[in-house]
């Protein structure tokens, strides 16, 4: 169980822990306001002695390496999250470490996915001791329900390199999943038989770590060209049969929504990115691959051509439908957080436009600028949006954890940040009051569309204006609210919530932007 | 316990499951005594769960159930589909006999104008409440509670009470609120119920006679008188067999309140044994002289729906063939037909245009006192002017020309 927890209100108004998992916090003091101080972390000095001239690091399994790199009682182990809710690696770390008979390990996974919910039973027995990472389903419960012994730390995407880089987090060893690599450990998703694209996020962990093993079932010999991790960073390479299930690593093809709603809200975004000014020759966006994201891409294609408007580059997760835009000339470019269908995957490991970037290029808050400032407009979900805009894509309404932040946080620093959600899911409204767990902050929202209007943030007079004369339903977020609520019949209960906090939301530069209080089974 | 003497029973009413949205299950357990028992699970119980024992509660009390174990399993339905789903639940269960549970009502929308447009009108299945409450959102011209064929036959008594309270508590804009009803005699005790709610149209399904019109079209006039209802409840025929198609003119002529002839194409195909195709051939004749019975006595012609949803380019083209044949609107299924369909029923730019200069000339003429209307070199003979005059007002209905 968590040690009794200091409180503090941050700026944003939260009360939120000063200490979590025995290190001190900084409450969150707004946007821009911290100023981080001194350097930044590095691993140890290695030696090439200790590397065979033959630059073969192989080791016969994934036990003797972590023995090998002298897993400990209380360490940090880390993996990525590309091979998404496919991946075996992870858990096939966890096991091993169980077999050493290890104990109090921090798990620092890029994200956990539901397929690795034995987690939860090595959780119980001792071997990990809490995780800090994105969860969901039955481990984001076992979290909110306060049976895990440390406090869940909830980073973006950015964050999570920003939180190594800074040496908030030391992993001791990284165990990478790796599509293709040789035995020099050179590694990289686009190719193999689970193949994911890119491996951006292992890049820090691969720089950081103490130690680095890289774990693949598609060995090749020296040089795995392109190299996305580099084998100069790693001390052992692991060959083994599967590294995940490749039917769930991508999906197939991926399918645009039907929902008429749905639909709807993806034509009013695309509309208002033209209606606005920001398509135009040489703009860039950034959209997820949720179902209204894709229509959205598919809409906006429709009407970029209609214009003769083109890309200088577009933001992936990337799907079909970008590639299409590649293919059709709509873009220059596609810079590639993740990959997430074979259509993806294959214009990746083809075509030079299309170019995996890490967070540490793309989103890291902690450098000297990032990819997330320069893109012109981002299409991003939410499970609530308050009345001041502010957002929350962790917690349900009720509080349970529901997704990781993702690159979510970063990608508010767009141009123009929208949000396009449903007005209601299943009679609970989108828009409320304040939101439950706050995971970004209202000044950074611009716009919420919804199928029954459109909400422009009163700061931006500049969109407001942008949009005057448009045939778009441009309303007060008030406004929708009040009529969603009349079709709900009245405002929801606010659930209660524990006081207890389970754990905590960071911002884009390591200080504490909310907590997430308990909830009973 | 009920004074009708009807059998009470254990009785359900509605749906739940993993896959069901905006719908609940409730299970009503009569019993001599000990009060109203209420469960309910719902997916929304933290933010609506009191809301819902409440609502649940009052509706029973307000249906003189006094007695019963309910089990209410609720998948975020919203409050009128609550009250519909207790009430069929209660009727099922021999309980509540001739009380309605009727949900708040939203303001009725201006009565709708005889000659309106009509160029699009989505099907909505009278069973599915997830459906509802976002149609008007999509913009078609009319939506359609469909109690008829899209309703399985043991649903129709919940299927009735829940449009009956959609046509109350559900605000759909601009939209004309049809409803097509069952075969009589299953569609009285549709009309019994719906009436009273004041729908702008009913549609009659499989109409063969104009005896079939003119009896539902009494029998709305009395349901009128009986709940205060003074304004118009139009009536659109669906002729979907070869003697429906046949008696075409009586049928339009059977009640001053028909306003448009629509044509069933699943129906009449299957009635003339011939295959319903992309092209229409076969239906070619049953379509034109549906339009020419509907022209004759100055009537909308509405055209059947088309069934791939997917095929946009497919609807796109039967919609423009559609309208050459005088057809003025048709069906949809799928919000996603609607925009195609309201473009090929939209006249083109260049016709709005040369209809706008007949127009132009033809006022300077009555303005200057002539008979003959002319543009540039040419004499315009009445008939034309005519047309121009009915497609500039349809044009501008569309918001295609600024009056």
């Amino acid at each position: 169980m968590p040690e009794r927890v200091e409180l503090a209100q941050n700026a944003a108004g939260r009360s939120v822990p000063t200490m979590v998992n025995g290190k001190p916090q900084i409450p969150y003091i707004g946007v821009g306001k911290y100023q981080p101080r001194g350097r930044k972390q590095a691993p140890p000095i290695r030696s090439n002695k200790d590397y065979p001239d033959s630059g073969d690091k192989r080791v016969p399994d994934l036990e003797t390496a972590l023995r090998n790199c002298g897993l400990h009682d209380g360490m940090v182990i880390s993996n990525h999250h590309h091979l998404r809710d496919g991946d075996r690696v992870a858990l096939m770390m966890l096991e091993a470490a169980a077999r050493i008979g290890v104990k109090d390990l921090m798990w620092f996974p890029s994200a956990s996915f539901p397929s690795q919910q034995s987690a939860i039973a090595l959780m119980e027995r001792g071997v990990i001791h809490h995780i800090e990472g994105s969860m969901n389903g039955p481990l984001g419960d076992y979290c909110t329900q306060g049976k895990m012994r440390g406090m869940g730390v909830l980073r973006s995407h950015g964050g999570r390199w920003q939180a190594i880089q800074d040496g908030e987090v030391h992993i001791d060893i990284a165990v990478i999943a790796a599509p293709t690599a040789d035995t020099f450990g050179d590694a990289d998703g686009s190719h193999g038989k689970s193949a994911c694209g890119s491996l951006g996020f292992a890049l820090a962990d691969s720089m950081y770590a103490d130690h680095v093993i890289v774990v693949t079932d598609n060995l090749v010999p020296f040089p795995c060209i392109p190299w996305q991790i580099q084998g100069n960073n790693v001390d052992a390479v692991v060959e083994v049969e599967s590294i995940g299930d490749p039917a769930k690593i991508v999906s197939g093809t991926t399918q645009i929504t039907r929902s008429p709603d749905r639909l709807r809200i993806a034509e009013f975004v695309a509309r208002f990115l033209r209606d606005a000014g920001i398509m135009k020759n040489g703009f860039s966006f950034q959209a997820g691959a949720g179902g209204i994201a894709l229509a959205f891409v598919d809409y906006l294609r429709r009407m970029m051509k209609e214009d003769g408007v083109k890309a200088r580059f577009v933001r992936g997760g990337s799907t079909k439908y970008l590639v299409d835009l590649l293919q059709e000339g709509l873009t220059d470019y596609i810079l590639d957080g993740q990959t997430f269908d074979l259509d993806a995957v294959k214009s990746i490991a083809g075509d030079p436009r299309h170019v995996p970037t890490s967070p540490f290029t793309s989103y890291n808050y902690h450098g000297k600028g990032s990819f997330a400032s320069m893109v012109d407009a981002v299409v991003l979900g939410a499970t609530e949006v308050d009345v001041n805009f502010n957002g929350n894509v962790v917690t349900h309404s009720d509080g349970r954890l529901l997704h990781g932040i993702g690159g979510w946080q970063n990608c508010l620093a767009a141009g123009c940040t929208i949000l396009a959600v449903p007005s209601f899911r299943d009679r609970i409204p989108v828009i409320v009051d304040e939101v439950t767990t706050l995971t970004g902050p209202g000044e950074l929202i611009d716009v919420v569309v919804t199928e029954r209007g459109i909400a422009i943030n009163p700061l931006r007079k500049d969109l407001l204006d942008a949009v005057k004369g448009s045939k778009l339903p441009i309303r007060p977020i008030q406004d929708i609210k009040a009529e969603v609520e009349r079709i709900c019949g009245g405002k929801p209960t606010r659930p209660k919530l524990g006081d207890r906090p389970v754990a905590v939301v960071k911002w884009v530069d390591g200080t504490v932007l909310d907590t997430v209080w308990q909830v009973s089974a | 316990m009920p004074s009708t003497g009807t059998k009470v029973r254990a009785a359900e009413a509605g749906h739940y499951g993993k896959d069901i949205r905006s719908d609940l299950h409730v299970a009503i357990e009569p019993r001599e005594g000990g009060g109203l028992e209420i469960t309910l699970e719902s997916r929304v119980a933290p933010y609506y769960g009191n809301s819902i024992l409440t609502q649940t509660r009052q509706t029973l009390e307000g249906l003189g159930v006094k007695h019963a174990r309910v089990a209410v399993h609720d998948e975020g339905a919203l409050p009128f589909v609550i009250s519909a789903r207790i009430e069929t639940a209660a009727k099922r269960a021999g309980l509540a006999s001739g009380q309605k549970s009727l949900p708040d009502k939203v303001v009725l929308p201006e009565p709708s104008a005889r000659d309106r447009l009509r160029r699009s009108r989505l099907y909505l299945p009278g069973s599915e409440p997830k459906y509802f409450i976002n149609a008007s959102l999509h913009g078609p011209d009319a939506i359609i509670l469909d109690l008829e064929d899209s309703v399985h036959h043991g649903e129709k008594d919940a299927a009735r009470i829940l449009v009956r309270n959609t046509l109350r508590a559900v605000d759909f804009g601009a939209c004309e609120r049809m409803v097509r009803i069952n075969q009589l005699p299953l569609g009285l005790e549709d009309l019994v119920e719906i009436i009273p709610e004041a729908p702008d149209l009913v549609l009659i399904p499989k109409v063969e006679r104009p005896e079939q019109v003119a009896e539902i079209d009494r029998m709305i006039v009395e349901l009128k008188a009986r709940s205060g209802i003074n304004r118009p409840i139009w009536l659109m025929p669906i002729l979907e067999s070869a003697l429906g198609i046949e008696y075409a003119m009586p049928i339009a002529a059977a009640s001053p309140n028909v306003v448009a002839l629509t044509i069933g194409l699943e129906d009449y195909t299957a009635d003339m044994g011939v295959v319903k195709t992309r092209e229409g051939g076969e239906s070619l004749y049953a379509r034109t002289r549906l339009v020419n019975a509907a022209k004759a006595l100055g009537l909308q012609a509405i055209d059947s729906v088309f069934g791939d949803v997917g095929d946009l380019d497919g609807l796109r083209h039967w919609g423009e063939n559609s309208r050459a044949l005088g057809f003025e609107g048709m069906g949809c299924i799928h919000p996603s037909q609607i925009p195609v369909i309201h473009e090929a029923f939209t006249p083109s730019q260049a016709e709005i245009d040369k209809a706008q200069k007949i127009v132009a000339a033809f006022e300077d003429a009555q303005q200057r006192g002539l008979g003959v209307v002319s543009l540039g070199s040419k004499m315009i003979d009445p008939p034309v002017v005519q047309r121009a005059l009915k497609l500039v007002a349809r044009a501008k209905a569309m918001g295609k020309v600024n009056s």
